[in-house]
């Protein structure tokens, strides 16, 4: 079964095609880059993915579920824009407050493991409203970790993330490679999604330009996907 | 055989009552949650209590509370402070939910967006009735009104007015929370709608401060549960439409 099955999907805004006929499938265990330039539709087709928005037409299984349904949702760890914590609770409270809605029985002994992890243990009392930047964005990263997920969704991941909160999202993303996990990624950042991705996903003014593994080209000059597959979906 | 048999009676209703306890779980987690950070913050809970004081301290200059007017307006008072100051509650409910996206990843959760809304509301509720048992305790201080003698079906009518109010209040702030004039779009929208309820909770109260039993208008009573029962039921079914579209 695939982890992901994106068929034929629209989205509309008002009378504007965001998405248009998108589809393609995705393995188990496969890192997949979602690249395509501003606007082009990424952050669109990865909230259809996570369930925070409904597609205009088309449809999108997850392990063969509907993505709305809620044993589906407890397989999926989100990473948006946002860092999605409450800035008036503290780190543990966070942690403790995700883990009981995904309902794990150990949501406090693993709101701690994941602090330690990430290195916030020391200030697992403190308000996130008083944390800096990238402390926040480790919570962050935490909170998307908490419920060991089988399908991880980022958007745009290593933007304006310090050097140590890189770090950390990438010996995570490379341990749950390991693991087995699915991993749908948007990012400006070609080179190093490149590297990191198994399957390579482009998306040029809403439609799907390429979608299948990742080349050695690609690793040679990262710019020959565009350079190929833009100029090709516009001509 | 008849071991099988048992087990197999008893396998489904195990796993809907487990359904039930997370729902249940998952609601009370978020209303804690609200309550909590409400707790931190007081912001909502300040201003909507600085404002209903404000406007019982002006009507109490503005009126002349005799035993016959205060007869005629107290209802009608006590719920439009309820009303003005409860929409500064609701108005936070789901704004605060955009700050760093946490909208999102409540409804990337497994949270069904039923619990999301009755969590909300529970949350929203025991702002209202702290904040209305103030009031309540201003309004008897200032415009010497005895309430105490009638405090249980008094209970009953704010509990069931209150309900009204919070589940309205509660789904138009989650409709209107993406716009930009919510603070004053969400009384535009939700006052309309208030007013069957609000109109029997004024008369009940306005007939309880007087002295009279709440048995002789069961007929707004019954308004009072009508609009609670239809728009709970309207609100948790509605809910994942307003909320993903």
């Amino acid at each position: 079964m695939n982890a992901l099955e994106i068929d034929a999907v629209w989205k509309y805004f008002g009378d504007f095609p965001a998405l248009r006929d998108i589809g393609f499938k995705v393995t188990p265990g496969s890192v997949v880059a979602l690249l395509g330039r501003n606007g082009a539709g990424k952050t669109t087709l990865l909230r259809i993915l996570a369930g925070l928005a409904k597609p205009s037409k088309g449809s999108v299984k997850i392990h063969g579920s509907d993505v709305r349904e809620e044993a589906t949702r407890r397989r999926i760890g989100v990473l948006g824009h946002g860092i999605s914590l409450y800035d008036e609770l503290t780190a543990t409270e966070n942690l403790v407050l995700f883990g009981k809605l995904y309902g794990l029985d150990d949501a406090e002994k693993r709101a701690h493991q994941w602090l330690e992890r990430t290195g916030l243990e020391r200030v697992r009392d403190g308000l996130v409203r008083e944390f800096s930047r990238g402390m926040r964005q480790r919570l962050a990263v935490a909170r998307t970790f908490l419920h060991d997920p089988e399908v991880l969704l980022f958007d745009e991941p290593f933007t304006s993330l310090d050097d140590r909160a890189i770090a950390v999202l990438q010996s995570l993303i490379t341990d749950a490679q390991s693991r087995g996990c699915t991993i749908v990624m948007s990012t400006h950042q070609l080179r190093e999604a490149i590297e990191l991705a198994t399957h390579i996903a482009l998306i040029r003014k809403g439609q799907l330009a390429y979608a299948g593994e990742r080349r050695q080209e690609m690793l040679d000059d990262p710019a020959w996907l565009y350079r190929t597959f833009e100029s090709e979906s516009a001509s | 055989m008849k071991q099988e048999a048992a087990a197999k009676q008893i396998a489904p209703s195990a796993s809907l009552r487990e359904t039930w306890f997370s729902f249940l779980s998952q609601t009370l987690t978020i209303a804690g949650k609200d309550l909590r950070a409400e707790w931190r913050t007081k912001e909502a809970l300040n201003a909507s209590l600085a404002f209903s004081t404000v406007i019982l301290v002006l009507f109490s200059f503005a009126l002349d509370p005799n035993p016959e007017m205060l007869q005629e307006f107290s209802g009608g008072l006590l719920w439009l402070v309820f009303l003005f100051a409860g929409a500064l509650v609701l108005n936070r409910s789901f704004a605060r939910e955009m700050q760093n996206d946490c909208l999102d990843a409540l409804l990337a959760s497994p949270v069904p967006p039923a619990g999301l809304f009755l969590g909300k509301t529970l949350a929203n509720y025991a702002l209202l009735m702290t904040l209305e048992f103030l009031c309540l305790a201003e309004f008897g201080l200032l415009f010497n009104v005895r309430w105490l003698g009638a405090v249980g079906p008094l209970m009953l009518v704010m509990a069931l007015g209150t309900w009204a109010l919070t589940v309205v209040g509660t789904m138009f702030s989650a409709l209107t929370v993406n716009l930009r004039l919510r603070e004053v779009m969400l009384p535009v929208l939700v006052y309309p709608m208030m007013v069957p309820p609000m109109m029997a909770a004024m008369i009940l109260t306005t007939d309880l401060l007087a002295g009279n039993a709440l048995a002789g208008n069961m007929l707004w009573v019954r308004v009072l549960v009508g609009f609670d029962v239809i728009f709970t039921l309207l609100g948790v079914s509605l809910i994942d439409t307003v909320l993903v579209g």
